[in-house]
């Protein structure tokens, strides 16, 4: 591919800049670590369990009981996995099953432990112009979308909502590449931009309930379709091989996966609450999930 | 000035077919002359006589095109310090106070530090520049530059000075300071170099000529025999004042 | 309106001395700070360098750095990000998402600044001095020092120009830092975080802390140089 062999390239070219950038730098940047403290792990999740404030609610109570920091980046799905297969975190902790099984496949991580749910909701304007509010079957709000060609945001971004999308759509038994138009709006970003992005244009758009539940500029934007089954949305957790890159925090990193599967992790992911609504539901026994 | 006599001298100062050129233009053209040491030699000529250049050359700061420059001492330089200095016409102020401009100076010609100090007091009180030392250089008139870039030149203890049209941008009252300067450092025995178009001043300072024309030495005279009867006709219709370039 | 809503919640943050907000504060600060230093100490000389050297190709150079300042950001940390992943050439160093490998993206955006703007200067400013440091041994090179200092007040402007690359910039920062809260979170950072959250007034909020913080540092950089080069004529 032209991109990756030309970046390639060009970073050759830059190395010996940023190694003399390195030797710089150390020395300024060397507080902010140590302040940081010594024990850390880094976790490679999406942007629904941090943009939610799930992780603010987290982390807390695992490190007053195991002292371990958890430094969390949040990504896409498919993000957070590609982070993890490059050993740039220890472990991954994300919500697309059918990605998460391949990764665990190819011997970049895992096992995968399943850890909680929460929903997808339909969000569209309350004006409604396809005329699905209220309706329990996403399939057919879908399909009523299509056909009146109203305006719909994708994340486009290989996240778990935007794979969980490609798979409702097909679901509906609705084949994209064919159908597709300018009602269809890709725009490869977060859950929130797309929810901001949907609220400009008065365009529908799948979310995460803990994101929709947390997010702030609702402007004219409403949950239209929920309680599908089709519609959960399952987490899973793995640690990255640390054969494979041996500098992952095997213990530090398998004690935070077994803490969030255990009973204290699990019950603290079902405690958590905004505005009196739970949004997560810890299912880690649950082992098909 | 005894003290002077007792050190070796860079001089006499040998110039032997000297030539420079720009693209396909040879503007100084198979010059030579000496310099011996002592008094005040004036470069003389009409515009583009090529004064300007044969002292750059003369003080290294051009590669001459053929032709030698030579010194009694390598490079005009005694135990590996440059004994000869150079001002220019418009004075090179670096923007710092005048004493940090000698400063300067005296550290990059390699100075120590404890002797740096000395010498720039000793130079600031010679030239009557104390009240100037804290200035910014750049702010100082025209004729305080001048004066601060000799005085610059002095501290450095050259045996020989080039001066490139010194007073060329000053008002006569400076002009004549500086003029009082250079005959004090002629009487201090330091050999002067100095290029000119006023004939007026060359009459007053100068101990021989050198009378320049289209990059080609005319004339080499000792100064009373020159004003009395220049022997080249170039150099009598300068001194008429018809020759301008 | 979200605007008065922003001002509220600007003045809010800074009248409120929330750790967390003073720590992401800081963590700007330094970071940036860090960068223009590294790319201060690397750039003035280079951009000197480049003023007085004289070699083939030398205006191809000078036309890549000059191209260089309009690196984007996220080029710039897709870079360093593919030299410090744990699966890049640098990856045994273990920089990836801290803020030292921010600090070597942003030094990597603002040397570009750094180096056309001192290379520009300095060749001003040689021109004029050429001769007298010559004539007192400087020559070549060696007249550097002496460039770099006497156009001190001038490149104070290179290094602002630079540090405002740097202080406004998100893309970087995000990509090789990761906006970890409370370890890689930074201004620009936390807010495309509020962006995307939707809250936003604060995202503007903080903004408009940012754009404060920019102007105190820009007029006291300001202020002082004025007073110097007076001082320096």
């Amino acid at each position: 591919m032209l991109t990756k062999r030309h970046l390639l390239a060009a970073t050759t070219a830059f190395l010996a800049l940023g190694a003399a950038a390195l030797a710089q730098d150390s020395r300024p940047a060397a507080p902010a670590q140590a302040q940081a403290g010594a024990r850390f792990i880094t976790v490679a999740s999406t942007t629904s369990t941090v943009d939610s404030g799930l992780f603010n609610h987290l982390l807390p109570l695992f490190r007053a009981k195991t002292g371990i920091e958890v430094r969390v980046i949040s990504q896409g799905t498919g993000q957070a996995l590609d982070t993890g297969r490059r050993g740039d975190a220890d472990v991954v902790f994300v919500h697309a099953r059918a990605a998460e099984e391949r990764f665990v496949a190819e011997g970049f991580g895992g096992p995968r432990r399943p850890v909680m749910y929460n929903d997808f909701v339909l969000i569209g304007p309350k004006s409604d112009p396809a005329g699905i509010k209220g309706s329990r079957d996403i399939a057919a709000a879908l399909t009523a979308i299509q056909t009146k060609a109203a305006p719909f945001v994708s994340r486009g971004d290989r996240s778990g909502t935007h794979q969980a999308e490609l798979a409702l759509w097909q679901a509906a038994r609705i084949d994209l590449a064919a159908t597709r138009g300018t009602w269809y709006r890709e725009i490869g970003q977060g859950m929130g931009a797309a929810l901001n992005t949907a609220g400009g244009m008065n365009a529908y758009v799948l979310s995460d309930r803990a994101t929709w539940l947390s997010f702030r500029n609702r402007g004219d934007l409403d949950i239209l379709v929920e309680g599908d089954r089709r519609l959960f949305n399952q987490y899973g957790i793995m640690l990255v091989n640390p054969q494979r890159h041996p500098h992952v925090k095997q213990a530090d990193g398998q004690a935070f996966i077994d803490w969030i599967v255990g009973p204290e992790g699990q019950k603290a992911i079902a405690d958590y609450q905004i505005n009196g609504q739970q949004l997560f539901f810890a299912n880690a026994s649950d082992t098909g999930a | 000035m005894s003290g002077m006599r007792d050190t070796p001298s860079v001089l006499p100062l040998t110039v032997s077919g000297l030539a420079f050129e720009a693209g396909d233009r040879r503007l100084v053209d198979d010059v030579g002359f000496s310099i011996a040491r002592g008094g005040l030699t004036v470069l003389i000529g009409p515009n583009g006589s090529g004064k300007s250049l044969t002292l750059r050359l003369c003080h290294g700061l051009l590669t001459p095109s053929a032709g030698t420059v030579s010194w009694a001492a390598e490079r005009g330089t005694i135990a590996g310090v440059k004994r000869h200095a150079m001002v220019f016409q418009k004075p090179v102020m670096l923007r710092r106070s005048a004493r940090a401009n000698m400063l300067h100076a005296l550290a990059a010609a390699g100075v120590t530090r404890g002797e740096r100090a000395a010498r720039c007091e000793e130079a600031l009180a010679r030239f009557g520049l104390g009240v100037l030392a804290e200035r910014p250089a750049r702010l100082m008139s025209g004729g305080e530059q001048q004066r601060l870039a000799i005085a610059r030149a002095w501290s450095l203890r050259p045996q020989v000075l080039f001066l490139d049209e010194p007073t060329s941008q000053l008002d006569p009252g400076a002009t004549r300071q500086i003029e009082e300067m250079l005959a004090a450092l002629r009487g201090e025995g330091i050999t002067l170099v100095m290029a000119t178009h006023d004939m007026g001043q060359a009459r007053r300072l100068a101990d021989r000529v050198l009378f320049l024309h289209r990059g080609r030495l005319v004339e080499d005279a000792e100064a009373p025999t020159f004003f009395a009867g220049p022997a080249s006709p170039e150099a009598r219709a300068f001194i008429a004042g018809d020759l301008v370039w | 309106m979200d605007i008065a809503q922003s001002f509220t919640a600007a003045f809010g943050l800074i009248l409120g001395g929330d750790p967390a907000f003073l720590a992401i504060v800081g963590l700007s600060l330094t970071v940036t700070l860090s960068a223009v230093s590294v790319a201060a100490v690397i750039g003035l000389p280079l951009g000197a360098l480049l003023a007085l050297a004289r070699f083939p190709g030398r205006g191809a150079v000078i036309v890549l750095v000059n191209a260089l300042m309009g690196l984007p950001p996220v080029v710039a940390g897709l870079l360093v990000f593919l030299l410090l992943s744990r699966s890049g050439p640098l990856g045994p160093l273990g920089l990836l998402f801290t803020p030292t490998a921010m600090v070597v993206a942003q030094a990597l955006l603002v040397l570009p600044i750094v180096i056309a703007i001192t290379r520009q200067l300095t060749e001003d400013l040689h021109a004029e001095y050429r001769e007298h440091l010559a004539s007192i041994g400087l020559t070549g090179f060696r007249a550097i020092p002496t460039l770099l200092w006497d156009g001190r007040f001038a490149l104070a402007t290179a290094i602002l120009a630079g540090f405002g690359r740097a202080s406004a910039e998100v893309g970087a920062v995000l990509i090789v830092g990761g906006n970890i809260a409370g370890y890689t979170r930074t201004m620009t950072t936390a807010i495309a975080l509020e962006t995307s959250k939707g809250d936003l007034p604060l995202a503007l909020g903080l903004g408009i802390v940012l754009i404060l913080l920019t102007l105190a540092i820009n007029a006291v950089t300001y202020g002082a140089s004025r007073v110097g080069a007076r001082f320096a004529g």
